[in-house]
């Protein structure tokens, strides 16, 4: 058994950043094993995702929709997989890590009795036998080396550790997977709504530069929109700290950190944000960070690339002139 | 009817934790530990649930470690779990394990609801609810930052902080709920609490009696410390910022 299968759910077309790095992911270590990589795709978007996924060098993408897949939920996307891994031998079972994966992929793992590692940084050694994966633990600050036994072996993948493959030339086979009827009926679970801020920057995930507040900007009335023109002149997104979505100057998913997202930008842009261990785990291999802000003791000026000690409410409008001068 | 909470003892949160020299093990001698504080705010949701009269009435802590981890299970009876049950178990099970011992407890406590931390400060995986939930065939909910329960306590309305944003979702009961960050704000347990505490109801459930275990099969081989970062620059402008930015190419 030296195949891999990647799973992107609930697939989205254009795929997301982060499923694409999965494919890299996956692709890497089915390299290792010298098997193959193979996609599956789940929930109503698979259909329009293939085309997108068929490019990226894997040798064959599944879809799967359909009842009880319409809207995600941990239960059904769960037994899809199982029902899809009944006849087929795969040695790791991998996908982003993203909400969905957090509680589908262990559910998973329960559902076919084999051994997760989560978050996963780098492979360390993978065969037949062995499963080695690099991941982080006590909120970031070390590096654990967790060994994974088992013919058969599970993981969720840091998006921003691996890269998304180059779009291949030549496709993948497409395939239409239909679990067996009632595989994926979930009457314990109902959706109801999802309530998501409409925004027209970049998605946090997706973006190449990161604009992010914290207590310091003193709030929506003060600070922050400084900081949203800042972002503006960027093409940025917008990132928070807790303590701001705490307060609920923002909403949940702009946070960053070890309970939010944890992202890796070209550029991360951090004000008035005095840099919790917490906070820091979610950004820290961003490849160029900036900070600013009136404390020079604040911590996050041990991990900034460049540091400025300012008045965000000085300084901050000041960047955003340059920048749009300069982008203009 | 029945709230489980499962919990985990974790390093104190300033713990400075060190790599053992042989780069295998860390550095725990004269660590403190605490309840998993996402495990904290599962007790006391579980607490609120009771408290506010609409049909559960016991609050049962469990967790599965050795004897070490009972005064973490001691601190939730101070804040007031009516119950506490730990499973004497080695510390090295995996998190497969764990689900597996919690669902020998969840046979035989028979809860209306198992709530639990959505992940622990130290280890930072998060499986073990949604094991649990999968070995169970229960619904989850993951990431909760409101829960409340149907009157007759058959089912819950669930807000989820997911990627997206908050998303709410209704599951039947009985089901497994994690707890995140805004819940709630757990309560310090008060002096007659932790009187009332020892007086409480501990039972011991020898891990035999809840299956056979064998070998983990996930384990930490080695842990290293991150590699340092380059130190950074300070300037003294946005100007130079500009300019700092501009000879990365960045603007």
């Amino acid at each position: 058994m030296s195949d891999v299968l990647v799973v992107i759910g609930p697939a989205t077309s254009p795929l997301r950043k982060a499923d694409r790095a999965a494919v890299g992911f996956g692709r890497a270590a089915a390299g290792a094993l010298g098997g193959h990589c193979d996609v599956l795709l789940v929930g109503a978007g698979s259909a329009a995702a293939a085309e997108e996924s068929a490019a990226l060098g894997a040798r064959r993408v599944h879809t799967a929709s359909g009842a009880g897949l319409e809207t995600y939920t941990a239960e059904g996307f769960a037994a899809l997989v199982a029902a899809f891994l009944d006849a087929r031998d795969y040695r790791l079972i991998a996908a982003a890590t993203a909400s969905g994966s957090r509680e589908y992929l262990p559910r998973l793992a329960a559902l076919i009795d084999a051994p997760m590692a989560s978050d996963v940084l780098a492979i360390e050694s993978l065969d037949d036998e062995r499963a080695v994966f690099t991941r982080a633990v006590f909120v970031g600050n070390l590096l654990a080396s967790v060994e994974l036994s088992g013919p058969r072996v599970l993981a969720t993948c840091r998006a921003s550790a691996f890269d998304t493959p180059e779009t291949s030339s030549s496709k993948s086979a497409i395939e239409a997977f239909a679990p067996p009827p009632g595989a994926t009926a979930h009457d314990g679970k109902r959706f109801v709504a999802l309530h998501q801020a409409k925004s027209e920057r970049p998605d946090l995930k997706e973006a190449s530069i990161v604009v992010s507040v914290g207590r310091g900007t003193r709030g929506p009335a003060d600070g922050i929109p400084l900081c949203e023109r800042l972002a503006d002149a960027f093409g940025a997104a917008l990132g928070a700290t807790r303590a701001v979505v705490d307060a609920g100057w923002l909403p949940n998913e702009y946070q960053v950190g070890q309970t939010g997202k944890i992202v890796a930008p070209e550029l991360y842009v951090a004000i008035g944000l005095s840099g919790s261990i917490q906070h820091i785990a979610g950004m820290r291999n961003s490849k160029t960070i900036v900070a600013i802000n009136k404390d020079p003791e604040a911590p996050i000026f041990e991990i900034a690339d460049v540091g400025l000690v300012a008045d965000l409410f000085d300084a901050v409008p000041a960047l955003t002139a340059a920048v749009e001068s300069r982008r203009g | 009817m029945k709230v489980l909470v499962t919990m985990k003892r974790t390093p104190q949160r300033d713990a400075r934790i060190r790599v053992h020299r042989d780069g295998r093990a860390l550095e725990l001698d004269g660590v403190k530990y605490d309840v998993n504080p996402f495990d904290e705010l599962a007790v006391e949701e579980a607490l609120r649930l009771r408290d506010a009269g609409a049909g559960v009435d016991e609050v049962v802590v469990v967790t599965v470690g050795p004897e070490a981890a009972q005064p973490q299970l001691v601190s939730a009876l101070a804040m007031g779990a009516d119950r506490a049950l730990r499973v004497d178990a080695p510390e090295d099970l995996d998190a497969l394990q764990i689900a597996r011992a919690l669902r020998g407890v969840v046979e035989r406590e028979k809860p209306v609801l198992v709530l639990a931390g959505k992940l622990a400060y130290d280890d930072e995986s998060g499986q073990v609810p949604a094991m649990l939930a999968g070995l169970l065939g229960w619904p989850q909910a993951s990431q909760a930052s409101k829960i409340a329960l149907s009157a007759g306590v058959a089912s819950a309305r669930v807000t989820c902080e997911v990627d997206a944003g908050l998303e709410e979702v209704e599951v039947t009961l009985p089901a497994v709920i994690t707890a995140d960050l805004r819940l709630n704000e757990p309560r310090y347990a008060s002096l007659p609490g932790i009187m009332k505490a020892k007086k409480k109801p501990q039972d011991v459930i020898p891990l035999a009696e809840l299956g056979d275990f064998g070998a983990p099969r996930a384990r930490v081989i080695r842990y290293r410390p991150l590699p340092p970062k380059p130190a950074g620059v300070r300037v003294a402008s946005v100007a130079a910022l500009v300019a700092a930015l501009s000879e990365k190419k960045l603007i």
